[in-house]
């Protein structure tokens, strides 16, 4: 098959960017949306243009490092799915495919459709986690904790790290990311000494990046990879009230 | 005092007094649209509605004064309201400084992307609300006292009724997402109660604005007059 | 060059902790003065960053990626083992240690891997009280499963998602140091060298991958944790950006290069669907329970498999191996399946692909059990391929997955150059010739949090040397020849493309280095490798510059080295005149081709110094003595 892409090229952060229209030729519908780029690019070397650059690892959806804005939707067509794992075969011969990189203050661009997520690294640095040394922990069951808890706990905790949510979000907001951090710690028993301190100084790590706020558009929760839901942005939100007025 | 500045300081604290206060002019909104179905129950029984509400309070407060506590609170809420959702606006607006060609929406409600235009709407219609029946000042033939008289006089003209009306359809698309959100962003909401409050609002939406968008159509209908 | 293991003396429970009080301490308030580089944030570098941090030292942290969160090892599904013998079915840290060394094919430490077993436990606690979700059973208590084979329930996993649910730990773990102050963390920077100075290794020379500066960091130990290289095959379950750079360079300043031929091929992975395959995803194993693999009985059979009516299948697991069938062991399963597809059975794109068919399951316990056990698998293939696996067997392929191989360590995780110390899947140390399912993630974490800290500080307290900056000149000489490199790189300017070479000797080493090895064939790789070699360093093509982000760059310096890598990888497969584990040597194999081992000769730890690019490596051997198992030969039949 054959599709059109209008790419945004940005040589650096510096650079003001634009779009630049590109042929994939003779695609195969069982390749992934990557592997057309790899495609595409071996052709820009061939012709001595600088191949795009996009971030990317694992391949298989867990990293959390590929991200691509698609036709204006995060990581493209697919529900619940990274750009690494979806496949040209959710596209038609002949479409025109644009795709932009993240968009958000906090995410500059690297390069073409490389961002910077630093921003994600430091709300965790805030308080994205239980103090606890290596060393000091009691025997793994000596706390039982409820199979419901454990399972939402993992739900939220499934979260890649992607930023798709920031992406997706009309205000560029951080919330869902942050959310399910706080909602992963904050449902384990493990958790609870440093709740209210933990969600307090990530809120706060999240509003000095940069991120916009959230108006419960829910857009956040449609491009999630992982389907989090925005339940949890209603836990971070109570969380943080409880926090912030009481003690 | 410094705890409540830096709370209102984050974005979850100026969402939180939207929502606070989004539910003030929500409670107030319900019920001042019951209180507008007085019409339909003749001049005497609305006219002493308006007057219960002066008089409400006493002999604790004289005449009027519980109804002016009303007002600065709700006239705080608005306020409240107005300069978080401002300041929220920017923040957003600051967050994307270089937009998507195009985006669209997957899920998010055309009630919820219009927040920013139904608000204003909203501000906009209870200016000249507060100068119509209130103040009365751009009244045709204002009777201060005489609700009855005023309403059916006011919506006598075609076109406040219709502003009337596109301002109630513009309020029902702000509480169609708002009353849902103000659930979301106290942290009251979670998948069980979900579609509790997705109905909430939808059954409160459309009783307010059918109730209030019912008065002028029922004048200009000639069916009380 | 002298291979000391320095394992303690002892009976081998007691040496751990006889070790531990041997050690020297460094003292709480000296701890500060010093400084650790950690390249790598996998399960391995960011336990050991995050744990170093905690004890005080100065800790700077670097990895390729954009975040430290995104290290290779968050893809690990399966689970951790650990003898917690929660489950009362008889397990024990002994019995542990004596499955992993036979798992190995008995080619690891025992001493090593025994201490591995007792420290399993602890992993669990700590990653327990960090918060990690472990699966849990309805009274609240952690859940376990079987794994690979082994008959105890000893892993722990959470969901499909175990490897990013440890690394998350560690992760926050790390975090929270950085936020304290005491890691420096480097994302988007690449080792591109180690400097070593007076025998001493004192820094390493990094990439900075945004803005292409050459940077030198100066520090008292350095540790590797950057993962396998099972990229050196091209097609391998491994992120894209794993590579063997940071080993690669350490072992060219001296570091031994141990077992370097000793990779693992998982057998139930995706096949290739066309030239374009930039990567292979493995499906859990424990399809295996539920599935009958087979291929068409007439070659080149183009049916649907729903058209091959059952006389007309073979079932040839169940066939060669009535007693285990389709549950053999992971090298068993993949060999077996390769060679169908070399004969011409098999199915899909290419041929390359055998039926995983869960038909009868699916009959005999309802779609929905099917649903429960095994839905995000099945979600997961269907993604890939296209094909809803509920109505079609499933088509599957051994692929590369694991590498046994790495940097030799001794005891205490150093390497061969002093002050080098290597962890996790960059050092050669647990797992012998074949890695048991669910302990790699055990064995970087055991290395990381609790044997790397502790080990470390007896050799910053024994060690007397002075406090160097970056502007030092073996610094800057080293900084120099990275940067010579790098525009060699860039002033080729040839005609093919690095993923085009990449690709070419990934199938080679596929080829004649993949599964199953001989002598012939290796003898053709160690020509032809080079030849590619040298025509990648006339005619490749890198564009733009090194001042910037440049992916181009960063993939042709690991072609390079993978380059390199490869002929001591076949060096190593040709010297080891035996099969053992997932070394298959086609000349050594039982009647029944079955792997076979020689203890009298082979009994040892290939370990390969470095004598020049264009001259063999040099051959060092530590022999390995058991003590605690009696070697045996394995059966399936
Ligand atoms: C698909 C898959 C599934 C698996 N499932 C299981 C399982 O169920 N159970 C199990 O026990 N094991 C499993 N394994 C194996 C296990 O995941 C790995 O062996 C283990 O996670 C390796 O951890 P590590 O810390 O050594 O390396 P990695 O996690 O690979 O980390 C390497 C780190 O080094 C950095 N790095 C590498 N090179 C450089 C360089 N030149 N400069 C700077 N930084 C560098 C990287 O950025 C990264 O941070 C699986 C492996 C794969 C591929
Ligand atoms: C009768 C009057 C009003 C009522 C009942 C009302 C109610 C609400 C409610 C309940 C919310 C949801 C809060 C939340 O998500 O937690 C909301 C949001 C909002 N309101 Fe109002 N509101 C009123 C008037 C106004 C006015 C006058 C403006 C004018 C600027 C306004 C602008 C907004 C905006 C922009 C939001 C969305 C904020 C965000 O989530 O980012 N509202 N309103
Ligand atoms: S590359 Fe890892 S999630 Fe897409």
């Amino acid at each position: 098959m054959d599709v059109t892409l209008h790419v945004w090229r940005q040589k650096s952060a510096a650079d003001r960017g634009r779009f630049v229209r590109y042929e994939a030729r003779n695609i195969s519908p069982d390749m992934s949306f990557l592997e057309m780029f790899d495609v595409v690019n071996e052709g820009l070397i061939a012709r001595g243009e600088d191949p795009i650059a996009f971030d990317h690892d694992c391949r298989e959806g867990i990293c959390g490092t590929c991200g691509m804005v698609i036709n204006g939707v995060a990581h493209g067509p697919r529900r619940g799915t990274t750009v690494c794992q979806l496949h040209l075969r959710s596209f038609r011969d002949g479409d025109t495919i644009t795709v932009e990189p993240w968009r958000a203050r906090p995410f500059p661009v690297i390069k073409d459709l490389v961002v910077d997520r630093g921003a994600f690294d430091r709300i965790i640095q805030a308080g994205g986690f239980i103090s606890v040394p290596t060393g000091s922990a009691p025997d793994a069951n000596a706390i039982p904790i409820p199979k419901p808890d454990a399972d939402l706990a993992m739900d939220a905790a499934s979260c890649i790290g992607c930023g798709a949510c920031v992406a997706a979000c009309p205000n560029g907001a951080a919330m869902l990311f942050t959310a399910a951090k706080v909602s992963h710690l904050g449902l384990l028993p493990q958790g609870q000494p440093e709740r209210r301190q933990r969600v307090r100084q990530m809120v706060v790590a999240m509003d000095r990046e940069g991120f916009g706020s959230c108006t419960n558009y829910a857009e956040c929760e449609a491009v999630c990879p992982k389907a989090i839901s925005i339940r949890f942005i209603a836990r971070m939100n109570r969380d943080y009230l409880k926090a912030s007025l009481m003690e | 005092m410094s705890r409540l500045f830096l709370f209102y300081r984050s974005s979850i604290g100026k969402k939180v007094v939207m929502a606070v206060t989004g539910l003030v002019l929500f409670g107030f909104v319900v019920v001042h649209m019951a209180g507008n179905l007085k019409v339909y129950q003749g001049a005497e029984k609305i006219n002493a509605y308006g007057e219960f509400l002066r008089a409400m309070g006493s002999p604790v407060f004289s005449h009027g004064q519980v109804l002016w506590i009303a007002r600065i609170v709700l006239l705080a809420s608005v306020a409240l309201h107005i300069m978080a959702a401002v300041q929220l606006i920017l923040m957003n607006r600051r967050a994307r400084p270089v937009g998507y060609t195009h985006q669209d929406p997957i899920q998010a409600t055309y009630a919820s992307r219009t927040m920013i235009w139904s608000g204003p709407v909203i501000a906009l219609f209870v200016i000249y609300h507060l100068l119509h029946f209130t103040a009365g000042t751009v009244h045709p033939s204002f009777r201060a006292g005489d609700i009855y008289h005023n309403v059916i006089a006011g919506f006598r003209v075609w076109y406040v009724s219709a502003f009337y009306i596109v301002a109630m359809v513009g309020l029902g698309f702000h509480l169609y997402h708002g009353v849902w959100s103000l659930f979301q962003t106290l942290g009251i909401n979670d998948v069980r109660v979900d579609r509790f409050f997705r109905r909430l609002a939808a059954v409160a939406t459309v009783a307010v604005v059918a109730g209030n968008i019912s008065i002028p159509v029922t004048v200009l209908l000639g069916l009380i007059s | 060059m002298e291979l000391r293991a320095s394992v303690p003396s002892g009976p081998v429970e007691q040496k751990w902790d006889n070790h531990r009080f041997e050690m020297k301490l460094v003292s709480p308030a000296n701890k500060r003065k010093y400084t650790i580089l950690v390249v790598g944030s996998g399960l391995a570098g960011a336990s050991a960053a995050a744990s170093l941090a905690e004890l005080g030292y100065n800790v700077t942290c670097f990895c390729y990626q954009d975040s430290p969160r995104r290290a290779h090892s968050i893809a690990a599904q399966g689970g951790i083992n650990a003898a917690k013998n929660y489950r009362n079915d008889g397990d024990s840290v002994f019995r542990l240690f004596y499955d992993t060394i036979k798992g190995g094919d008995y080619r690891a430490r025992e001493a090593n891997v025994y201490r591995l077993a007792q420290l399993s436990v602890n992993i669990i606690d700590q990653c327990v009280a960090q918060g990690v979700p472990f699966a849990r059973e309805y009274g609240g208590l952690l859940d376990n499963r079987s794994f690979g084979g082994a008959q105890v329930s000893r892993t722990f996993y959470a969901r499909g998602q175990t490897g990013q649910q440890l690394l998350l730990g560690a992760y926050s773990a790390l975090s929270r140091q950085v936020g304290l102050g005491r890691v420096a963390m480097y994302p988007r920077h690449e080792m591109l060298d180690l400097v070593v100075i007076d025998g001493k290794t004192r820094g390493v020379v990094v990439r900075d991958m945004v803005t292409g500066q050459i940077e030198s960091h100066a520090g008292d130990a350095v540790v590797l944790g950057t993962g396998g290289y099972s990229n050196v095959f091209y097609l391998s379950t491994n992120a894209k950006g794993c590579n063997a750079t940071a080993i690669w360079r350490a072992y060219k300043r001296g570091a031994a290069m141990a077992n370097p031929s000793f990779t693992q091929i998982h057998p139930t992975c995706i096949p290739v669907s066309g030239d374009h395959q930039s990567k292979l995803t493995l499906m859990s194993e424990s399809l295996r329970n539920d599935g009958r693999i087979w291929v068409p009985q007439q070659k080149g059979d183009t049916r649907p498999p729903d058209r091959i009516p059952e006389a007309e299948r073979d079932y040839y697991l169940e066939r060669r191996y009535p007693a285990f069938g389709n549950l053999v062991p992971r090298d068993v399963a993949s060999r077996a399946a390769k060679a169908v597809c070399d004969e011409g059975f098999g199915v899909g794109p290419g041929g390359l692909g055998v039926y995983l068919d869960l038909t009868d399951a699916i009959k005999r316990l309802g779609e929905q059990v099917i649903r429960e056990r095994y839905g995000n698998l099945f979600e997961m293939y269907e993604r890939i391929t296209g094909e809803n696996p509920y109505e079609r067997p499933m088509r599957i392929y051994p692929a590369v997955h694991y590498t046994m191989g790495g940097l030799w360590v001794d005891y205490n995780l150093m390497s061969t150059i002093d002050g080098l110390y290597v962890i996790g899947e960059a050092n050669f140390s647990d797992h012998g010739a074949n890695r048991l399912g669910a302990s790699a993630l055990m064995q970087g974490l055991a290395d990381g949090y609790f044997i790397l800290p502790a080990t470390i500080g007896d050799y910053l307290a024994r060690t007397k040397q002075e406090k160097l900056d970056p502007s030092h000149s073996a610094f800057r000489r080293v900084e120099a020849e990275v940067t010579e490199r790098t525009k060699r790189l860039l002033a080729i300017r040839g005609k093919r493309t690095v993923d085009s070479f990449h690709r070419e000797f990934g199938r080679l080493m596929w080829e004649y280095c993949g599964m199953s090895r001989n002598v012939q064939g290796l003898q053709v790789a160690l020509e032809k490798i080079p030849a590619l070699r040298a025509e990648f360093w006339e005619n490749v093509n890198v564009l733009g510059a090194n001042e910037e982000l440049n992916q181009s760059l960063e993939k042709a310096g690991r072609v390079a080295d993978f380059f390199e890598f490869a002929e001591l990888m076949c060096h190593d497969a040709l010297e080891r005149a035996e099969s053992c584990g997932c070394h298959f040597r086609e000349e050594y194999q039982t009647p029944d081709g079955e792997a076979l081992r020689d203890d009298a000769d082979f009994a040892h730890v290939a370990a390969w110094e470095f004598a020049g690019v264009d001259n063999p490596p040099i051959l060092h051997k530590e022999s390995l003595a058991f003590q605690y198992v009696s070697l045996t030969q394995r059966s399936y039949k």
